[in-house]
């Protein structure tokens, strides 16, 4: 297990002082000024050796990303906006850091702010975080009165305005262009790409969207070194991560621990194991409602993190781990899922706003059994239709989820629809 | 869902003198000529002084904003926490019903819903004092199932700890938000596995419930 | 700088332009890529999907050409070319998967249908789609929505291209529509269901891609194949836009857009497409004469050998109304010569000089105003003068030009700055302007600029300008105008001079003023309005559907109008009726064909014959007295009114009914 004095996120349940005074005794906040002025190069090169992957969903180096902005401002201004929508069905992670540890993530917003010239930063959360909203804005407004933030932030010489800005129920807001979309006062209708953020983004100036965890954690990045932060998990897989174990286990929690940590382990030693015991495990979605399930055979070896779970047809995603015993009906916890998407298409795109609709119609025939198994087939290539064919990645959020049970349960659909043609 | 405009609505809408500062406020956090950023919070605002979000409200904020009403009318029907009819005076009810909350049983929490608020979501109680939808994943995963009532998160619910938070509200008491199982926030139930040295100095409630508490003695 | 980049499509080399978009590559090399949502006057949506193609070497999956430029793609191996496949196994199986979904929703109703026959989606079924639907769940029906008499909705068939959001918000500058919910609840709906404020909302029509959006005067009425199509020009306004007139017999049925980049894009205005009704109604279908103070039928010959007595007998003035063909103003003009009569086609007192072109033409195009820096607007509405010119200087202030404007200020669509209402206030502005580089302005000078109580002060002013580097274009507000100055059809002095002494007045067409009482009147025109009550012989013509005709735009640019269908009743073309006229009169003119007509005109005025060609005009600056101050009064007050064939149309008079009363709800809120 790791080892508290590893933990980046020490405030996580919200036990300690969440006040400034109690971040600093933390060590948050500590030499900030200092870091920032080795300058951004370093600041850039530490990132990337340290092996952080976006903790948003798709993984995407952050150190990489940070890069893309333009070196030089061209007059525009350039935009940190930090992705706090959390809104993927099983994520709950961003939720306990803004309104337990903030610290972390204003401290996090100075210096991705300031190595990526941007002297504004947005954090969008969404709408019906109102509680970690008024929290996070609490912390916010203490780092204005300590100087923290605002002119000269930290004793910097680094000028830096932190804003918060909330949704109003919209899961598409997640994705990232869509978000800026949204943070312009419009609808969250996804943009295409390119042109890409960096080059085009708020306002049509450069700007890089993080999610909350990828930018909370650099300072300690920063302040322990890139090593340090590597050391723990896989090659190509590093770091600390906050895993949010829901569904069937004995004890769900929100839990930071090292990437890599064997499902197994995950889920025995913070959970409590699963509910009846392992062999009682039927199905894990391991990183949130767009991945793609493991069964319980999966399960057994699985490791948590980005390559493995890639590797093995799923992905890490936000690290919202689902766990569903043998008591469940797997079809309908994925029918519920093509009923999220459905509900959260954003309409603008033919592909995911008629597939998803009617992904979600054969799934409720599916979970009544009132269905041809030729209908399997059919479903399956209606989800090949979506993916890969709309503008942002929600289409092939809806889509996976559904392959994953069609590769792994379909004998259970089939039995199903067999059942009720036999009752009938 | 389609959404529109409800077929009844109120004259006009004005913001409070208070309400009206709030929302300058928020308009100076966005670049010059960018003002239409606010809308998502100044239609909030409103809906949060009137109940729900109304017509007269919608064109008001437009017309601070600066924007075509069309405009405005869009983002108060793509975003599903406008509510753009009356809802429960009291309390209006949003059950996550998204996987984990369904199988930790948010089907539960729905049937009391509809026999002892109103068969259908969006639909006020006899009384008009209540109402309640299914809403999506409410990103509390981990303290499943679990509702929203305005601003606060009850979690770790159970048919019978939501009955009688519904007996509360019924009686016009306020219930504590968060863990109905005693957990602190998202901590193993059993337990902390992790963090123990803070777990001793932790105050009696937790940030989130400890703002809700401060709020409802004002 | 060109930025011509090499790339491969379907196994082609070819060479574009970096900021191309691969559909516009494609286009270009006559390779079809299908689409619902792309439409080059209109910003990319990228939202139906169906023009999706594979990129070699990029991801797996295909990606939207409608969106993606040249300039993003990255070369393949060694630097050899990007390529793209446009017939690829990926590429085909995106295109039928987004076709099947795109008809899941969508009723199958095609026998019915007003699109049916040039439907892009039926179309590109056809070609595109699958031949069987697995789609078994109900299908979803959407409310219809109420957008006035002229566009017809039936919204279930809407797939949510957002043309028409983004063609009435973009071009057509009002906001109103939009598409609001999300997902499959996703609906185009006007707001709180009103109906369009915009003289353009018909071209909705043409860029709805399925039925969702049809004319309603035109439902049911025919079906595409039946119609015999006939390019035209327009001749409401003095842009010449250049329409389709499609007819079924003797009708015409609707009027369409063509495209023509430097004049009207591919728009018309509500009035050019829906003014059709107007054709049938009001019509002179047959000689009249006057009898004890009442006009009586007659034929023909009595009608002529009665015009040819008067005008052997009376001193003739001869005037020239708006909807003249240049052929009909040139036979007439010769006819009066020969008559030794006088000629006035500015019949509105609008101070045009003659004979020199820079001055009632200006020296610019209109496709000048895309490429303006600043514009300035003088005496002129062009939202109702030419409401698709106002759309170009819409979309010129959208890219960034400025506006400025004297005269009335009115609701344009965009933002101007307002320099006041009279003649001191464009003084001052000019002045203002004295250290200015002028080289990317542009002066639009309207009628109201041109009223003979401004001694043309207001033009002169705006060719002193032009003389230090400024573009100018006169903005005229009928078809005719230009072509009958061309000709030389005016009298020094204007309609005062050109009327003192006239004991018969020839009326070609002339509806939009009083007559003055006292001299006979022969009216020639082909409706019964204003100039035929005052009428003492009237001869029935053609309409501009009718007969073909040479009209000059407010540019310069002369371009061919055709007879679509046959004139109602006895009415005959008007360059006929003056030809029979002066064999009557004994003195034949010397065509007896509208060839031979033609063939002399362009002799006496070649380049009235080089059809759509702009001549550059050498700008010749006026004297002008300083005159004493007056106000600049815009000449068109109800917009869909302006014609005696709109007045006829039973269209119009509603959509000028519902302007008027909404205009006036608006006074009365203000
Ligand atoms: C439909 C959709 C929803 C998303 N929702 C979220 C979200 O709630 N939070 C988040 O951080 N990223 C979300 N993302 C990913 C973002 O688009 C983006 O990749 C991320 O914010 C980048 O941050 P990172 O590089 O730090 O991971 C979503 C993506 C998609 C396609
Ligand atoms: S009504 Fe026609 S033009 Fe408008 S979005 Fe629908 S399909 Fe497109
Ligand atoms: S034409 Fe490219 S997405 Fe519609």
């Amino acid at each position: 297990m790791l080892a508290d004095q590893d933990r980046i996120f020490t405030n996580l349940y919200g036990m300690g002082d969440c006040t400034l005074a109690g971040a600093r005794k933390r060590g948050h906040w500590d030499g900030t000024a200092e870091l920032i002025k080795k300058g951004k190069d370093w600041i850039i090169t530490q990132v990337k050796e340290s092996g952080l992957r976006g903790r948003g969903g798709a993984g995407f180096p952050t150190g990489l990303k940070w890069s893309f902005m333009p070196r030089n401002s061209d007059g525009r201004p350039h935009y940190l906006v930090v992705n706090a929508d959390e809104s993927e069905p099983g994520t709950c992670k961003d939720r306990e850091i803004m309104r337990h540890d903030p610290h972390t993530l204003i401290e996090g917003c100075l210096i991705a702010g300031f190595a990526m010239n941007s002297n504004v930063g947005y954090i969008y959360i969404r709408g019906e975080y109102i509680r970690e909203k008024e929290l996070l804005q609490v912390a916010i407004d203490e780092a204005y009165d300590a100087g923290l933030l605002g002119g000269n932030a930290c004793n910097s010489g680094w000028d830096f305005d932190l804003y918060l800005h909330h949704g109003a129920g919209a899961y598409i807001c997640g994705e990232e262009t869509a978000l800026l979309e949204s943070l312009e006062g419009k609808k969250g209708m996804p943009r295409m790409k390119p042109p890409f953020p960096a080059g085009s983004g708020l306002y049509g100036c450069p700007t890089t969207v993080n999610n909350v965890e990828s930018i909370a954690v650099v300072p300690t990045i920063l302040r322990r070194g890139a090593t340090w932060f590597a050391s723990f998990g896989r090659e190509n897989n590093t770091g600390t991560k906050i895993f949010a174990i829901s569904g069937h286990v004995n004890s769900p929690c929100v839990v930071e621990e090292t990437m890599s940590i064997s499902l197994r382990e995950l889920i025995d030693k913070h959970c409590d194991g699963v509910r009846g015991g392992w062999d009682n495990l039927k199905a894990v979605i391991p990183g949130g409602a767009s991945v793609p399930l493991l069964p319980k055979s999966l399960c057994d070896d699985a490791i948590m993190d980005f390559d493995w779970l890639r590797d093995h047809q799923s992905g890490l995603g936000t690290a919202a781990v689902i766990v569903m015993d043998q008591s469940t009906d797997i079809i309908k916890a994925i029918w519920r899922l093509s009923k999220f998407y459905k509900h959260e298409s954003c309409g603008q795109c033919t592909p995911c706003r008629e597939g998803a609709g009617w992904m979600m119609r054969v799934m409720d025939r599916f979970v009544s059994g009132k269905a041809d198994i030729e209908e399997i087939d059919t479903l399956l290539q209606i989800t090949k239709q979506v993916e890969g064919h709309t503008i942002c990645a929600l289409g092939d959020a809806a889509a996976w989820p559904v392959q994953g049970l069609i590769r792994h349960f379909r004998n259970e659909i089939e039995d199903r629809i067999l059942q009720e043609k036999i009752s009938v | 869902m389609l959404r529109r405009f409800h077929h009844t609505q109120p004259d006009s809408f004005e913001f409070s003198e208070e309400n009206l500062k709030w929302a300058r406020e928020q308009i100076a956090k966005y670049p010059e000529g960018r003002q239409v950023s606010a809308i998502i919070p100044l239609l909030w605002r409103a809906q949060e002084q009137e109940g729900w979000l109304t017509k007269p409200a919608t064109e008001y904020v437009a017309n601070m904003l600066g924007m075509a009403r069309i405009r405005a009318y869009e983002v108060a029907t793509f975003y599903f926490m406008f509510q753009l009819q009356p809802i429960g005076s009291i309390a209006h009810i949003q059950v996550c019903g998204t996987t984990s909350c369904m199988i930790c049983g948010a089907e539960d929490l729905i049937s009391v819903c509809k026999e002892r608020i109103a068969s259908i979501p969006h639909q006020l109680s006899p009384c008009e004092r209540f109402s309640w939808e299914e809403v999506e994943c409410l990103g509390a995963c981990a303290n499943a199932p679990m509702i929203q009532i305005g601003k606060d998160y009850y979690e770790d619910l159970s048919r019978e700890s939501f009955e009688s938070l519904l007996d509360d509200l019924f009686a016009n008491r306020k219930p504590i938000p968060g863990s109905r199982k005693g957990r602190f926030s998202s901590e193993p139930q059993t337990g902390v596995k992790c963090l123990a040295e803070y777990e001793n100095g932790k105050a009696k409630f937790s940030p989130a419930v400890s703002l809700a508490r401060i709020e409802g003695d004002q | 700088m060109s930025d011509l980049r090499k790339i491969i499509i379907d196994g082609i080399e070819t060479e574009a332009l970096g900021d191309m978009t691969l559909i516009q590559v494609c286009e270009q090399m006559g390779i079809e890529i299908p689409r619902f949502c792309y439409h080059e006057r209109l910003s990319i949506a990228g939202n139906c999907r169906m023009c999706l193609v594979e990129i070699v070497g990029g991801p797996p999956k295909p990606a939207a050409s409608c969106a993606m430029q040249v300039k993003d793609l990255r070369p393949g191996p060694e630097g050899a070319p990007p390529e793209i496949r446009t017939r690829s196994d990926m590429a085909r199986q995106a295109r039928e998967g987004v076709m099947e979904f795109l008809l899941i929703n969508h009723p199958l109703d095609c026998p019915i249908c007003d699109q049916g026959g040039e439907c892009d989606l039926q179309d590109q079924a056809v070609a595109y789609g699958m031949d069987f639907s697995r789609y078994r769940e109900a299908k979803r029906a959407i409310d219809d929505l109420d957008l006035g008499p002229l566009v017809e909705t039936h919204m279930t068939r809407c797939i949510s291209c957002t043309r028409c959001v983004r063609f009435t918000t973009e071009v057509a500058g009002i906001t109103q529509m939009g598409q609001s919910g999300r997902g499959e609840d996703a609906e185009i709906i006007s707001y709180l269901n009103q109906t369009l404020h915009s003289n353009m909302q018909g071209n909705i029509i043409d860029l709805c891609p399925v039925g969702a959006l049809t004319s309603k005067p035109y439902a049911f009425t025919a079906r595409s194949w039946e119609l015999e199509k006939v390019e035209s020009i327009d001749v409401m306004d003095a842009l010449g836009s250049n329409i389709r007139v499609d007819s079924k017999g003797r009708r015409v049925m609707r009027i369409l857009p063509r495209n023509h980049d430097g004049v009207n894009e591919e728009w018309i205005s509500d009035k050019t497409r829906f003014v059709w009704d107007g054709l049938t109604n009001q019509r002179l279908d047959r000689p009249f004469i006057r009898v004890d103070g009442k006009l009586v039928a007659c034929s023909w010959d009595q009608a002529l050998d009665e015009a040819g007595s008067l005008l052997k007998s009376e001193q003739v003035t001869s005037i020239a109304g708006d909807l003249a063909s240049v052929e009909a103003v040139y036979a007439l003009g010769q006819l009066t010569d020969s008559l030794k009569g006088k000629k006035e086609c500015r019949v509105n007192n609008v101070d045009l000089p003659i004979g020199n072109r820079s001055g009632y033409v200006g020296t610019s195009r209109i496709e000048d105003i895309d490429s303006a820096g600043r514009i300035l607007m003088v005496g002129t509405n062009p939202g109702v003068e030419a409401p698709v010119l106002n759309a170009r200087i819409r979309a010129s202030w959208l890219a960034g030009s400025h506006v400025e404007l004297v005269g009335e200020a009115v609701d344009l669509t965009y933002g101007y700055k307002h320099h006041g209402t009279d003649l001191l206030s464009w003084q001052k502005l000019a002045k203002n302007l004295e250290n200015v580089d002028l080289a990317d302005t542009l002066i639009i000078l309207g009628q109201g600029a041109l009223h003979e109580s401004l001694d043309n002060s207001a033009l002169g002013i705006a060719m002193n300008l032009a003389d230090r580097g400024a573009g100018l274009l006169i903005l005229h507000t009928a078809a005719a105008r230009v072509g009958a100055m061309d000709l030389g059809f005016a009298t020094e002095g204007g309609m005062d001079q050109a009327l003192d002494g006239a004991g018969v007045i020839y009326n070609l067409g002339v509806d939009e003023i009083d007559i003055p009482s006292g001299p006979k009147v022969i009216y020639q025109g082909s409706h019964g309005d204003r100039g035929a009550h005052r009428a003492d012989i009237i001869l029935p013509a053609a309409a501009y559907t009718e007969e073909a005709g040479i009209f000059v735009n407010t540019e310069g640019r002369p371009q061919l109008a055709s007879k679509a269908t046959f004139p109602v009743g006895e009415a005959k073309e008007n360059w006929a009726i003056v030809r029979a006229l002066s064999g009557k009169l004994g003195m034949p003119l010397e065509y007896n064909s509208q060839i031979q007509l033609r063939l002399k005109l362009a002799k006496e005025f070649p380049h009235l014959m080089e059809i759509d060609m702009v001549r550059q005009n050498e700008l010749q600056p006026i004297e002008t007295e300083q005159a004493g101050n007056a106000e600049l009064k815009n000449v068109i007050n109800d917009f869909y009114l302006t014609n005696p064939i709109a007045r006829a149309s039973a269209v119009m008079a509603e959509l000028s009914y519902l302007t008027r009363s909404r205009d006036g709800e608006f006074n009365e809120a203000a």
